[in-house]
C-alpha cells in the first residue's frame, strides 16, 4: 500500500511540477544560447511570459479538429510522464509517447497548409529515425535488470550506465531529434528563420500554441528523466549523480544546437541509424553473450 | 488583464523596399543590439505574431499579400512601418506601380523614419509598439469579457 501511495505521489508530482521545471529549463536554454552567441538574452522566465501572452490572444482556428488533436497530444504526453514516475512499464511509456507524437503529426497536417503538411512528413521521418534507438533502449533496460518496470529499474543495485554505455550514447544521440535541436530540427525549430515558417506549429496560434509549448516542457522533463534512469540506483545519493548527468546532457544538447547547421533528412536517418546500430547494437550483443 | 508586453513576437514583411531597411531589421536581432533581451522573437508566422514590421512601400502586386498577412494576425496587433518607404513610399513614391506607404493598405500605428532606419530607431519603434500592444491587449480582454457576459445574458 505504502509503495503504491509513494508511486502515486511521484506521478502527481510530475504532473504538477514538470511544467514549471520544463519552462525554467527552456528559459535557461535560451539564456545559455544567448550567452554562447555573446548576447544578453531574454530573462529566464521568458517562456512563461510567452505562454501567458498566447493565452490572451484572439483565438483564430483553421480547423476545429485541431483542438481535439492537440489536446490529445498534451494529455498523452502527461500520461507518459506520469506513468514513468508512477513506476510502471517502460515499454508502455514509450508506446504512449509514440502515440502522442502521432497526434502531433495529425495536428500539423489537418489544416492542409503546405508548410504544416511538409513539416508533418518530416516529423514522420524523424520518428522513423529515433524509434529504433528508443525501442532498443527499452530492451537494454530489460536485459540489464530483467524487467521493464521502472520501479525495478530505479531499485537496481548498480548504475545501469555501467552495463548500457552503448545504449546511453544512442539515446543521447536521438535526444537531439526529440528535443528539436539543430542539426536534426527539420520539422520544427525553436529558432526563427526556418524555411518552413514554423514547421509543424505553423497553423497553431494563441491557446493551441500555448498547449504545444507546455507539452514540450512535459516532454523534455520526461526525456531527461530517462537519462537519469541510467544512473539511478537503490542508493538515494545516486539521485544527485542522475541530476548532474541530466544537466550535462542538456548542456551538451544546447552546445550542439548552437554549433551545427540543420542537415537533410537522408543524412539524419543515416547518422541516427548507424549510431544506433553501432553503439546500441554492439552493446546489445555483448549483453546477450554475457547472459 | 494579463501582462503581455514582455513577449512581443514580430512578423517582418518586406514590401517593395530596397532591402536596406530589412538588413537593419535583421541587425536589431544580432548580438550587438540583441532585441531578444526584451523577449522579442522574430517569428515568420502571422498566426503567432503580435507586431507587424513592414519595410518598403506598397505596390500593386504586394497589396493583397500585405492585407492578408494583416488579417491573419490575431488581435491584439500593432503595425510598425520601418523606413521612409514604408511611411510614405519614399524614393519609390512616383513609380508607376507604387501605391504609397504601408498605410495605403493597412492601418499603421508607429512610423519609424530613416533611410535606412537605424537599428536604434527600430528598437525604439518596437518599444513604443509594445506599449500600444499592452494597451490594446487590455482593451481586447475587456471586449472578450463583455462578449462572454453578453452571450450568457442572451443564453
Ligand atoms: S527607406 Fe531607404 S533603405 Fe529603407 S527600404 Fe526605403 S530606400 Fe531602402
Amino acid at each position: 500500500m505504502t509503495e503504491l501511495t509513494m508511486r502515486f505521489i511521484w506521478a502527481i508530482g510530475f504532473v504538477i511540477l514538470a511544467p514549471f521545471l520544463g519552462g525554467l529549463l527552456e528559459g535557461l536554454d535560451r539564456k545559455i544560447s544567448a550567452r554562447m552567441q555573446r548576447r544578453i538574452g531574454p530573462p529566464v522566465v521568458q517562456p512563461f511570459y510567452d505562454v501567458r501572452k498566447l493565452m490572451n490572444k484572439q483565438y483564430i482556428i483553421v480547423n476545429r479538429g485541431q483542438n481535439l488533436l492537440i489536446l490529445s497530444y498534451m494529455i498523452l504526453m502527461i500520461l507518459t510522464g506520469a506513468m514513468l514516475f508512477g513506476g510502471t512499464d517502460l515499454l508502455l511509456c514509450f508506446f504512449v509517447l509514440a502515440t502522442a507524437a502521432t497526434f502531433m503529426y495529425f495536428t500539423a497536417v489537418l489544416t492542409g497548409s503546405p508548410y504544416g503538411t511538409m513539416a508533418g512528413s518530416r516529423e514522420l521521418v524523424q520518428m522513423m529515425a529515433y524509434e529504433p534507438a528508443v525501442l532498443l533502449t527499452c530492451i537494454g533496460f530489460y536485459l540489464a535488470c530483467g524487467s521493464f518496470r521502472v520501479f525495478d529499474i530505479v531499485n537496481s543495485d548498480t548504475m545501469l550506465i555501467t552495463k548500457l554505455p552503448g545504449f546511453f550514447v544512442a539515446y543521447v544521440f536521438i535526444l537531439t531529434i526529440k528535443m528539436r535541436k539543430s542539426p536534426f530540427d527539420s520539422s520544427a525549430s525553436h529558432h526563427p528563420h526556418q524555411e518552413l515558417v514554423q514547421g509543424i506549429k505553423t497553423e497553431l496560434g494563441a491557446k493551441n500554441l500555448a498547449i504545444f509549448i507546455v507539452t514540450e516542457w512535459y516532454e523534455n522533463i520526461f526525456l531527461l528523466s530517462i537519462v537519469g534512469l541510467f544512473f539511478i540506483t537503490k542508493n538515494p545519493l545516486s539521485i544527485i549523480v542522475a541530476l548532474m548527468a541530466m544537466f550535462i546532457v542538456y548542456f551538451l544538447e544546447i552546445l550542439i544546437d548552437n554549433s551545427s547547421a540543420r542537415v537533410k533528412w537522408t543524412l539524419m536517418l543515416k547518422m541516427t541509424w548507424i549510431v544506433t546500430l553501432v553503439f546500441a547494437g554492439v552493446n546489445l550483443l555483448i549483453l546477450m553473450l554475457l547472459k | 488583464m494579463g501582462k503581455v508586453k514582455n513577449s512581443p513576437w514580430l512578423l517582418h514583411y518586406d514590401g517593395s523596399s530596397c532591402n536596406g531597411c530589412d538588413i537593419e531589421v535583421l541587425a536589431t536581432l544580432t548580438p550587438l543590439y540583441d532585441a531578444e533581451r526584451f523577449g522579442i522573437e522574430n517569428t515568420g508566422d502571422p498566426m503567432q505574431a503580435d507586431i507587424l514590421l513592414i519595410t518598403g512601400g506598397i505596390n500593386t502586386q504586394n497589396q493583397e499579400v500585405v492585407r492578408q498577412l494583416y488579417n491573419q494576425m490575431p488581435r491584439p496587433k500593432v503595425v510598425v512601418a520601418v523606413g521612409v518607404c514604408a511611411c510614405t513610399g519614399g524614393v519609390f513614391k512616383d513609380c508607376y506601380n507604387v501605391l504609397g506607404g504601408a498605410d495605403s493598405t493597412i492601418p499603421v500605428d508607429i512610423y519609424v523614419p530613416g533611410c535606412a532606419a537605424r537599428p536604434q530607431a527600430i528598437i525604439d519603434g518596437i518599444v513604443k509598439a509594445v506599449e500600444l500592444f499592452q494597451k490594446r491587449s487590455d482593451r481586447h480582454d475587456r471586449y472578450e469579457i463583455e462578449q462572454k457576459e453578453g452571450g450568457n445574458a442572451n443564453g
